[in-house]
């Protein structure tokens, strides 16, 4: 039994503290996530340099072999910076379909770029009416001698607005719903027949809706087998929930640490008002939600890793307490920093808003308690 | 990082677990699968099959008779304990005593208490709580004076688990009055319950059973030789001991024996009705207390990983103790649900061993809601969870 990290992961973790530490303050954060784009493409360089693209991929793909153990490493640490350059969208999401179904060829003209951090890509897994639910896929592709043609709809696709190639799950068959009959189709943004309306979200990133209207791509946009996609999709959501619920914890333990500061030094009544005992035990109960999802965060990761059975509960289990503890700590901390706390000055009031986000993303806690529920 | 047990670890658990296969004696196994009370013979027999084993001294260190295990090994036992539903040892000698007594206590101390603690001759019992001094523990005001070689004791002690069954107390008890902080003053002594001018009344919990117990002390005479460690130091004393109490309440192993059970139940039908496992809102509940209880264990395992480690457990025994007892009350809420109507008799002596009339409900349901009202206690006893906070507040959050 040991929870600590290995060399390995040690020198990554202190690579990224290091970096948030001194290039990566909150003021630096509020500048880039005001951009049009939301993003630094030097900060996003200098992520690529320092070997963190590559952090999930195999050394035959250019990769460092980290698997999910590494992915926690990196988020838990971006999310205590707060960090809002694409490296869910870019390296979870869509470079988790690319590693799974990209034959070498399109590793070469997709993956590699994208690793280099000369790409941008984003994985678009979510319908309007689709919900949480991956394999409600309306967008249909039907053959057209050796193309596709692709029409539908794409919502909150992340990072689709700045991307040079989106991920797009479509329908080749089988009914609204099932999860047989998803094919997974690479489609350059340039093409013609895709329109972007690209947005910023309430936690300072960027998504876009897309619309493809008789999108041609060539057979070779075609990742892995046709019909069989839904597996690699699923998977690479599944990786991307165990990422953001690293970012989570990361962000309550940032929330905690916050408020334990502040009203340790906010005087009211002539006393710091972290002597009244109404605050305290509050404090206390979020000191014991952070343990706790740290404590489930690392069973889920391991769980995963091991490829065990219930991998797939485990990352329901750690998503429904981050939806519920990891929300309660974002209003709790947000209303011990009183006025202050919901002023768009204050970083904790930007920490509680990504906190929401992720609470909703790839599935709320209802949704993730349900499938425990069976 | 891994949770894998190591080939040695793995041969213990082989060896634990065939212990209570093959040596928890059946009759007892069958009371406690149908929730029938034990009476204190057998709780002293399985206690001394323990012993037998080796197995009496969990934390205890070797040269005093323990066991010496690792925290690894510790959390196997657990495990294997609660798998097997074998009853929990009785915790005043073995658990809190003991470990005082070898860690505080003189040589002669050691070798005249020690040996019939791990061998379960001598039944101990907690004196630390008063009518006055509950949460607010050092306000006690049970006293010890010292007159020539003797300490005369005065005061009632409170919520005396099973002392109608003990033989010995440990009490803390104030020896000196003039002291600047009314932690200081207080001493840790031992004390037989025959002494005269010692009296015990039963206190009955809101289940009916008479669980705990008021002890009274009148002009009692306690040998000067009963103190343990240095006078005025037993509040120190007393912390450590409570320390390992909160850790042990924590009662993880125990909980998800029982949530592993209730899902199990949970597939059945019972008396012709249809599965709770139909029923999205029992099922949504337990799935959500097994997340917590998941985490808990997590929690546990993170601290046994530092105490391996050399770090001793601290006031975050605390957080295992908060946690703990809110999941084994939530557990016990669920198993009253689960049993519906049957979860209403108040027939307490149905579950007595010689019971012979005939029985309302199937197995334990009917003790569920008599479970659920009893162990509201969890949270209040061991310092009430609100005590933890502030322990926490001040201890780790510095507040």
């Amino acid at each position: 039994m040991d929870f600590s990290l290995n060399e390995v992961q040690m020198m990554l973790a202190e690579s990224i503290e290091k970096f948030i530490a001194n290039d990566y303050n909150f003021d630096t954060r509020q500048k880039i996530a005001a951009t049009p784009t939301g993003f630094d493409t030097g900060v996003w360089s200098t992520f690529a340099e320092l070997g963190w693209t590559a952090v999930p991929f195999s050394e035959a793909d250019g990769g460092f072999d980290g698997g999910v153990e590494e992915i926690m490493v990196v988020m838990q640490r971006f999310g205590q910076g707060l960090v809002v350059e694409p490296y869910l969208a870019n390296v979870i999401l869509a470079g988790g379909v690319l590693k799974r179904l990209a034959n070498d060829a399109q590793k070469e003209q997709w993956l590699q770029p994208m690793i280099a951090g000369e790409l941008q890509t984003a994985l678009a897994f979510a319908e309007p009416q689709s919900r949480y639910e991956l394999a409600d896929v309306v967008t249909s592709a039907r053959a057209d001698g050796d193309n596709w043609i692709i029409d539908g709809h794409k919502t909150y696709v992340l990072n689709g607005g700045t991307a040079d190639l989106l991920i797009v799950p479509a329908r080749t068959s089988g009914e609204a719903g099932a999860s047989d009959g998803i094919s997974l189709f690479a489609v350059a943004t340039d093409s013609d027949g895709v329109t972007r309306n690209a947005y910023a979200t309430v936690d300072g990133l960027r998504a876009a809706e897309v619309q493809l209207e008789g999108v041609r791509v060539p057979a070779a946009a075609l990742l892995g087998d046709l019909n069989g996609g839904f597996a690699a999709l699923e998977a690479a959501v599944d990786e991307a929930t165990l990422a953001v619920c690293a970012e989570a914890v990361g962000i309550m333990r940032t929330l905690t640490d916050k408020t334990v500061a502040f009203t340790k030094s906010r005087v009211q009544f002539g006393v710091p008002i972290a002597s009244f005992q109404a605050l305290q035990h509050r404090m206390v109960d979020m000191l014991t939600a952070c343990e706790q999802a740290q404590s489930l965060l690392l069973w889920a990761v391991m769980r995963y890793a091991s490829g065990a059975g219930d991998a797939r509960a485990a990352v329901s289990s750690i998503k429904y307490l981050v939806g519920t503890s990891g929300q309660t700590i974002g209003e709790e901390a947000v209303q011990m920093h009183g006025g202050m706390g919901v002023t768009w000055d204050l970083d904790v009031a930007h920490y509680f808003k990504r906190l929401t986000a992720i609470s909703m993303l790839f599935g709320d806690a209802d949704w993730h308690l349900d499938r425990l529920a069976t | 990082m891994h949770v894998t047990f190591s080939e040695q670890e793995l041969a213990f658990q082989s060896e634990v677990r065939a212990f209570f296969r093959d040596e928890y004696p059946e009759d007892i196994r069958r009371k406690r699968a149908s929730g029938i009370d034990l009476p204190p013979e057998d709780q002293v027999r399985w206690q001394q099959l323990l012993h037998a084993k080796g197995y009496a001294g969990v934390n205890w260190p070797v040269e005093y008779g323990g066991t010496g295990w690792s925290p690894v090994q510790k959390y196997i036992y657990a495990t294997e304990e609660a798998n097997a539903n074998a009853p929990m040892v009785v915790p005043f000698g073995l658990s809190m005593v003991g470990p005082v007594i070898y860690t505080f206590g003189n040589e002669q101390q050691k070798e005249r208490f020690l040996p019939d603690i791990l061998a379960s001759r001598v039944w101990w019992c907690q004196g630390y709580s008063e009518p006055g001094a509950g949460s607010d523990l050092a306000s006690l005001k049970t006293r010890a004076d010292l007159v020539g070689d003797h300490f005369v004791v005065n005061g009632t002690k409170t919520w005396t688990t099973l002392g109608q069954h003990a033989d010995w107390i440990f009490c803390l008890v104030r020896t000196n009055t003039e002291v600047s902080r009314r932690q200081e003053g207080i001493s840790f002594l031992l004390i037989d319950m025959k002494t005269p001018g010692v009296t015990v009344t039963p206190i009955i919990l809101l289940d009916g059973v008479p669980e705990v117990n008021e002890v009274h002390f009148d002009n009692v005479e306690v040998p000067v030789e009963n103190l343990v460690g240095e006078e005025g130091k037993g509040w120190t004393y007393g912390k450590v001991l409570l320390q390992h109490e909160r850790t042990n309440i924590a009662g993880v192993a125990r909980s998800r024996y029982r949530a592993k059970r209730l899902r199990e139940e949970a597939g059945r039908s019972a008396h012709g009705a249809a599965p709770l496992r139909e029923d999205r809102n029992f099922m949504r509940r337990l799935a959500a207390l097994e997340v917590e209880l998941k985490a808990l264990e997590y929690t546990e395992l993170r601290t046994l990983a530092a105490v391996s480690a050399g770090k001793a457990p601290g006031p975050e025994s605390s957080i295992l103790k908060i946690k703990g007892t809110e999941i084994q009350q939530a557990l016990d809420t669920l198993y009253m649900r689960a049993a519906g109507y049957y979860a209403l008799p108040f027939v307490p002596e149905q579950f007595e061993a010689d019971f012979t009339g005939t029985r309302v409900g199937e197995g334990s349901e009917a003790r569920t809601a008599l479970r659920y009202f009893n162990f509201r206690k969890a949270s209040i006893y061991g310092g009430s969870n609100e005590i933890q906070k502030n322990i926490i507040a001040k201890h780790v959050l510095g507040l």
